[in-house]
């Protein structure tokens, strides 16, 4: 505890730059994955293949993938574009399966209802199918939220620093405290992020969570 | 008015939902498609606003072939009522109803305001405007999907099957409303239902249709009870048996209509009386 208190600086420094790297990636596999995620949903035959490459990402070791992107990419593998890059390739490999799964979820009765009032294809997307597909992608993007700041620490072992220092420090030097805050500041970190996510999906879908019970009609509606 | 021009729909695997249709649609009437599950009728009213282009033939309204016409325009410009209301989960009643308003590019205010108006013509308490649609009963629904169709005053109203999920006591209701703004409203609305006392009750014009939206006879409910084209329309509409055949009873205190069971359905007075 007392290396804790002594070092609250480091740990906030690191859990800063933790924090910007992990959100930098999911913002950016999200906003990729909707495009990703809908032409895999709007077209059957290029669905198979998406779905498998971009599920095989996930399946690369982290730590390979962080050595050969700066050899393919031409950047030093100590910067923090190679670690926010790796990210974002796992963030994406989560939730362009999520889009996918989210714009399926979608009552084709409710799709068709909204283009026989008068939607044409790029307004109903927006205004239609990817609210409804809200719930599911949001589930994909909490997973890719806890996922993506856990598996930020691995950055350390290229040399990019964040919460990950912590780990190598600590075991390096045996401060087990140091190794400890390491993992507390992490699941805060996740666990923040996560609720924060939660309580925007609660404000941007009201929707889902006010399922009361409906009245009797007749005697009240014709009131 | 609107007009079936020997129309004819086949869908990609070979079924002819529609075969040969002519019909003319008058205006500021109500038409009714009554016909078995599966007979075209569906079909005829999609492709009405384009949601389904026929394989050959046209549609016409007002002399134009909808074909010609930009489809996200012309299905904003006629209302569609749906069964089970086809109403957006994640929209609250007001935003449901407001919905074509705003695609026109009506402020939100403005829509809401109009909203509000449109709850009252249906029957819909204000305070039900901030509810999403899975708060509330079938026929609440029904009628918001009915303001819905209303919410741009389209000329043309197509609804199918929109009293189809509801009870029966809210769907008398259901209709009762429907007449009382029609009677208001004069729109031309084609009106699509396998309940022959629903087209009866609602229809100026009724199309009985069979398979491949064949029509077996198309008239006034008046000339179809008068003179139905054969025995299966006899049959369909009840005629032979059912609450549509009544006989003549004498009683002390003049003669009565009994229907097949007995029941006495009205009394049978002179012309003038
Ligand atoms: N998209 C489609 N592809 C293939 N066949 C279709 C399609 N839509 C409808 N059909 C077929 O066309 C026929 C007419 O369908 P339609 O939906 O118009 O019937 P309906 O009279 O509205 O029936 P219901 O009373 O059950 O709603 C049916 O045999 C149906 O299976
Ligand atoms: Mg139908």
């Amino acid at each position: 505890m007392e290396w804790v208190s002594a070092n609250l600086d480091l740990i906030g420094t690191l859990a800063l730059d933790h924090l910007r790297q992990s959100v930098i990636a999911i913002v950016a596999g999200f906003l990729l994955s909707l495009p990703l995620g809908w032409v895999a949903w709007r077209y059957r035959l290029l669905r198979g293949w998406v779905i498998t490459v971009t599920g095989l990402l996930y399946t690369i070791p982290s730590l390979a993938l962080l050595m050969i992107l700066p050899v393919v990419a031409g950047y030093p593998a100590t910067s923090e574009t190679n670690l926010v890059i790796a990210l974002t390739i796992y963030a994406i490999a989560i939730m362009v399966r999520a889009v996918t799964d989210g714009l399926d979820s979608v009552d084709p009765a409710v799709r068709r209802s909204a283009t026989a009032v008068g939607y044409g294809d790029g307004r109903r997307f927006w205004a239609v199918d990817l609210p409804l597909a809200g719930p599911v992608i949001l589930a994909g993007l909490r997973v890719t939220a806890v996922s993506t700041i856990s598996l930020a620490t691995v950055g350390i072992l290229v040399g990019v620093t964040n919460l990950g220092y912590l780990f190598t420090n600590g075991l390096q030097r045996r401060i087990i405290p140091e190794v400890l805050a390491g993992i507390v500041a992490v699941a805060v970190i996740a666990l923040l992020v996560d609720l924060l996510l939660m309580l925007a999906g609660r404000r941007l879908m009201p929707w889902v969570h006010s399922r009361v019970p409906a009245r009797r009609s007749s005697v009240e509606a014709a009131a | 008015m609107i007009e079936f021009r020997n129309v004819t729909k086949r869908f990609p695997d070979g079924t002819v939902a529609v075969d040969s249709f002519d019909l003319v649609i008058p205006s500021r009437k109500t038409t009714v498609f009554v016909g078995s599950s599966g007979c075209g009728k569906t079909t005829l009213l999609r492709m009405i606003n384009r949601m389904v282009e026929p394989t050959s033939g046209t549609v016409e309204i007002d002399g134009e072939d909808v074909a010609a016409k930009q489809a996200v325009a012309l299905r904003r410009s006629i209302g569609y009522v749906m069964q089970n209301s086809g109403l957006m989960p994640h929209f609250t009643v007001a935003e449901n109803i407001a919905t074509v308003p705003r695609l026109n590019g009506e402020t939100r205010r403005a829509a809401k305001a109009r909203a509000l108006e449109l709850m009252d013509v249906v029957g819909l308490d204000a305070s039900m405007a901030d509810r999403y649609p899975s708060q509330l009963s079938g026929g609440q629904q029904q009628r918001v999907g009915v303001a819905r169709g209303l919410a741009s005053d389209p000329n043309i109203l197509l609804m199918d099957e929109p009293f189809g999920a509801v009870d029966p006591i809210v769907r008398a209701e259901l209709q009762t409303e429907l007449i009382r703004l029609q009677r208001d409203l004069d729109k031309t609305v084609v009106f699509v239902t396998h309940d022959i006392d629903e087209a009866f009750l609602l229809g100026d014009q009724v199309a009985i249709l069979a398979a491949g939206a064949q029509r077996l006879q198309t008239g006034s409910p008046s000339e179809i009870t008068e003179n139905p084209a054969d025995d299966f329309v006899a049959a369909f509409i009840g005629a032979e048996r059912g609450k549509r055949a009544l006989r003549v009873k004498q009683t002390p205190h003049g003669p009565v209509l009994v229907d097949a069971e007995g029941r006495t359905q009205g009394v049978l007075v002179e012309d003038g009386a």
